[in-house]
């Protein structure tokens, strides 16, 4: 993004009044469906069969007339797998048509070339393809066996529709942090461009945050990689508790939950980001009187979350400034205070943290759809989400797993 | 899909008239506006209400420089402003238009 500013001394920094919310989200993430047809063992979402109250066609086109009316700009679509909807296309066409610019994730299982070819062909829709491994052993032990090949083949057919500047979606990972550069390398061949994300410990990521997220080591190396690659990465201001290290990447380096960013999930339940599907980030839901635009401006929740913040147990820490306490879905799915530091606080004082709280239990995921172990199709069986005993198993994908508080901001220069 | 739209060809001249570009959506905000531009995808925040109202006045003024007096820019802020164009300007969100 770009700030284009005339301020004097005395002008509140533009990340606090940020912190302190806008009209409307800057950047607005919508699950369409909890329906997938992979098992990532780390979707943060909790994702498998549909829900029973997912929104009807008519719904989400009202919400869409909502986004269009706030002046949203544009929404990261996910799921789930959005394109299993049978009436995915339908809705993409309607929100463009109605000035909501849409940017989708997908595993790629339904990128034909008549798809590639039509996506091509749109102004106003983007593409990410999610990849957890530049190899297939290492991305099919996390996203399931063929996945690799999935996407690669989705993005040769991107590619060879002339859609060019499409995303390569990647969660970094303790297995494949060591594969940047080839990641790059990936992306250029297929002119994409490379988005990197953080893993959390949400939905089904809890079960393996412990094994997959990335060593103290390795995301020094991630800090200086992205800082050596600028602009040219994305990374939707995954990564802004890195600045503890010193500098800040680009983008704002704040969490943006309830404040610039939220989640629509697909029952039209509104959270404050889509890392922090729980009872306890659950602003209302847009069926409700008032609708989203109620819920966006005077829910109880998102009124506490744009106070300004105290700093807690971090206030004087001489990195707070610089990393924030970092991300509030990866302390509260960890156990850790709100107020603290978080896990993956470069410091060490998370760690210290989880290691002096370690038989506590962390709170669960309110909803998972995760498909029962037997189930293989791509079903999208209707019932009540009976909770799943999670196995380190390959399970199901991480749909929105990379939209964050400012994600698809391709970040611009900041010019002061 | 591709973003198509040349960015950083233009250098900004206040004397010349200018325009939001027409893929650009302005959405007003407490501290100015935020503007979205759908072929570059980038977003970019006016970081003042003054700079909103030069920035929408544009089209309907003859010059850059008028659009800026136009909106209450006093002289000695006018470089302060004339750079924020040339930003603006030089991420394609405002672009020269012929003269009437």
């Amino acid at each position: 993004m770009t700030l284009v500013t005339t301020e004097r001394p005395a002008t509140p920094r533009l990340v606090d009044q940020f912190q302190l919310g806008l009209d409307a989200p800057i950047c607005l993430t919508w699950e369409l469906t909890y329906a997938c047809n992979l098992a990532c063992v780390h979707c943060l979402s909790s994702s498998g069969r549909r829900d029973p109250g997912e929104l009807s066609t008519a719904e989400c086109k009202q919400l869409i007339d909502e986004f269009e009316r706030m002046q949203i700009f544009y929404v990261n679509i996910g799921g789930g797998e959005p394109t299993i909807r049978s009436d995915f296309w339908e809705l993409v066409d309607y929100a463009t048509a109605h000035h909501v610019g849409v940017k989708f994730s997908t595993n790629g299982s339904r990128i034909t070339p008549e798809v590639a070819e039509r996506l091509a062909s749109s102004d106003y829709v983007d593409v990410q393809i999610s990849l957890d491994g530049a190899t297939a052993d290492v991305n099919d032990a996390v996203r399931g066996a063929g996945s690799y090949a999935t996407a690669i083949r989705a993005m040769e057919r991107m590619a060879a529709a002339g859609f060019v500047g499409f995303k390569l979606s990647v969660v970094v990972t303790r297995q494949n942090a060591a594969q940047l550069d080839a990641f790059l390398a990936l992306a250029d061949r297929y002119q994409a461009q490379l988005r990197l994300t953080r893993l959390r410990p949400s939905g089904r990521g809890a079960d393996v945050w412990d094994e997959l997220h990335p060593t103290a080591e390795q995301q020094r190396s991630l800090y200086e990689w992205l800082l050596a690659h600028g602009e040219k990465v994305l990374t939707g201001d995954s990564f802004f508790h890195l600045a503890g290290y010193g500098e800040s990447l680009p983008g704002l380096n704040l969490c943006g939950a309830g404040r610039v960013v939220c989640l629509v999930d697909p029952v039209g339940d509104v959270y404050a980001c889509p890392f922090a599907i729980h009872d306890e980030f659950l602003a209302g839901n847009v069926r409700s009187p008032g609708g989203f635009d109620r819920v966006w401006k005077s829910s109880d929740l998102f009124t506490e979350l744009r106070r300004p913040d105290t700093g807690g147990a971090c206030r004087s820490c001489g990195s707070y400034d610089a990393c924030r306490g970092g991300c509030m879905a990866a302390k509260f799915f960890t156990g850790l205070p709100l107020d603290g530091p978080d896990p993956e606080c470069v410091l060490g004082n998370g760690e210290a943290l989880l290691a002096a709280a370690a038989d506590t239990v962390p709170p669960r995921p309110s909803l998972d759809h995760s498909r029962r172990p037997s189930g293989s199709a791509v079903a999208t069986p209707v019932g009540p989400a009976a909770p799943v005993a999670v196995a380190l198993l390959p399970r199901r994908p991480d749909r929105a797993c990379d939209e964050h508080p400012l994600a698809g901001l391709d970040a611009g220069h900041h010019p002061h | 899909m591709p973003p198509t739209i040349p960015v950083g060809t233009a250098s900004f001249d206040p004397g010349l008239p200018w325009a939001l570009h027409p893929q650009v959506s302005l959405r007003p905000e407490s501290f100015g506006a935020l503007a979205y531009h759908f072929g570059t995808r980038r977003l970019s925040f006016l970081k003042s209400p003054t700079l909103l109202a030069v920035v929408s006045s544009l089209a309907t003024q003859p010059t850059g420089r008028d659009a800026c007096t136009a909106a209450g820019v006093a002289p000695d802020e006018l470089p302060t402003y004339e750079r924020a164009l040339a930003t603006l300007a030089e991420s394609g969100m405002i672009c020269e238009r012929s003269a009437p």
